[in-house]
């Protein structure tokens, strides 16, 4: 099976590891991804924080060469391109003034016909059962922390997926890759986002927040789908740690090298070794040895 | 009601957002889970409120919707159905044509990594750093984790050009003609 694929920019810079995970895996459950030819920037938050059109317009542009392409089903694995696509399909359905803006600045007629999804739904697609199946090192004793954080599951007009408030689905994913999750509280808080560079401290004390709550609950590594929370998270615990020497660190990985981990991808193939906090002890630490095939 | 639909301001935010801002009934719901609370000094009902009071100098001049990121938690708490980051956006967008920025960092964040995007197609991380470095000044920002990232080969030297750029740098052209 092939998908469309909208790796967003930073699939290709600070979330190569997120790229390279995905295509592994994807590899493994014998699934491919076409990806959207000449693809451009979706805008992100800075594109909506200064203008309406564009944050609409560029998504668009993708869309239109997804269509031109004939991609219907598009995968978008970062939570922010996903949220952004959505809305601004959203945009064009139900603001028949932006639309019309907006086509007449493309140039182009929109129909509006892309069927965007994030990697759970992904997963969900390909079907839970090919992981149990494809499952290779037993996992058995890691305690994972699914971080959804916002955009995945808020708002629900847009995404249409899972609970807002307490979601459930990375959870069966991660429990299909022969991994235990752990009940906790801060799963769809918020990391700070992109005030990342222009608010560090903010970024800091909402992610200490949460990365403590996951420690308190039990959990050796934090599962997440969303570039900007992992650069929060796993970059700025760095920060984290030299303002609060007592921190008790905690590995971020994303929900593709997890699910790579158990289907018995190596390492360096799933890009464990470019994280700021190394996540390769905590995951040894947990492997039933004996199981590994 | 109150304010007057001849008020150039909420005519601009109800046409960005779609929605009229005396739908809020002042519950509270939103500042109560927002996660910037604990930094901001107006909650974000208060905006709310003063656009609805006419008071569009305070709403226009507060850290609040600069500093809103964009959870969307209350949107999706409202019990009216109101969406209030959408609300912040517009905020932001009418007070910015006025020449209004209330927080000068952010405004030099997401300049410089709309600029990397006008001339690229793509972001590029390490164009936008420096240029949000050489406008706000603070050059030691962050160095410590320079080389690691560097070394990890997550930042990319060279931007990724898209092959189309035309095609961007015209959005954006035609986005500034029809402001």
């Amino acid at each position: 099976m092939e998908y469309g694929y909208y790796p967003g920019c930073s699939l290709e810079g600070t979330a190569k590891e997120f790229d390279k995970s995905l295509k592994e895996v994807l590899t493994k459950l014998n699934c491919g991804l076409k990806e959207i030819e000449d693809w451009s920037c979706c805008g992100a938050s800075s594109a909506h924080i200064t203008s309406h059109l564009l944050s609409v317009a560029l998504p668009v542009r993708n869309l239109l060469l997804a269509e031109k392409q004939g991609l219907n089903d598009v995968v978008a694995p970062c939570a922010a391109c996903f949220s952004r696509l959505l809305s601004s399909q959203k945009e064009m359905k139900l603001d028949e003034k932006t639309r019309m803006k907006v086509e007449d600045l493309m140039e182009e007629k929109f129909s509006n016909g892309i069927q965007i999804f994030n990697l759970i739904q992904l997963f969900q697609k390909i079907g839970l059962d090919k992981i149990k199946e494809a499952k290779k090192v037993d996992l058995g004793d890691l305690k994972a922390a699914c971080y959804y954080g916002c955009l995945l599951v808020r708002p629900a007009e847009i995404v249409n997926f899972d609970d807002e408030e307490d979601p459930k689905t990375m959870e069966e994913v991660v429990k299909a890759a022969g991994v235990q999750t752990v009940d906790w509280n801060y799963k769809t808080e918020c990391c700070g986002a992109s005030h990342s560079i222009a608010h560090t401290d903010i970024v800091e004390k909402l992610s200490k927040k949460i990365l403590d709550d996951a420690v308190s609950h039990g959990a050796d590594v934090i599962i997440a789908a969303c570039p900007m929370c992992h650069s929060n998270l796993d970059m700025r615990q760095k920060n984290i740690i030299k303002h609060n020497p007592d921190h008790k660190v905690i590995p971020v990985l994303y929900l593709s090298q997890l699910v790579g981990i158990a289907l018995g991808i190596s390492y360096k193939n799933l890009g464990l070794n470019l994280h700021y906090i190394n996540p390769i002890p905590a995951v040894e630490n947990r492997i039933k040895r004996e199981a590994v095939v | 009601m109150i304010h007057h639909r001849s008020d150039p301001v909420l005519e601009e935010i109800i046409e960005i957002t779609s929605q009229d801002p005396s739908q809020c009934y002042q519950c509270g719901k939103c500042s109560a889970g927002c996660p910037v609370r604990d930094f901001i000094n107006t909650p974000p009902n208060r905006v709310v409120r003063y656009v609805q009071l006419g008071f569009y100098d305070e709403a226009l001049n507060s850290q609040t919707p600069w500093l809103c990121a964009g959870c969307m938690t209350c949107t999706s708490r409202c019990p009216q159905n109101f969406e209030l980051a959408k609300f912040m956006d517009a905020v932001r967008q009418v007070a910015l044509k006025r020449g209004i920025k209330p927080d000068k960092k952010v405004y030099k964040f997401h300049k410089a990594f709309l600029a990397q995007v006008e001339k690229h197609g793509r972001s590029f991380e390490l164009g936008m750093v420096r240029d949000y470095k050489l406008s706000t000044g603070d050059f030691f920002q962050d160095m410590d984790l320079a080389p690691e990232t560097l070394m990890k080969g997550k930042m990319n030297l060279t931007p990724g050009n898209i092959k189309n750029k035309e095609a961007i740098k015209k959005i954006f052209r035609n986005v500034e003609e029809k402001k």
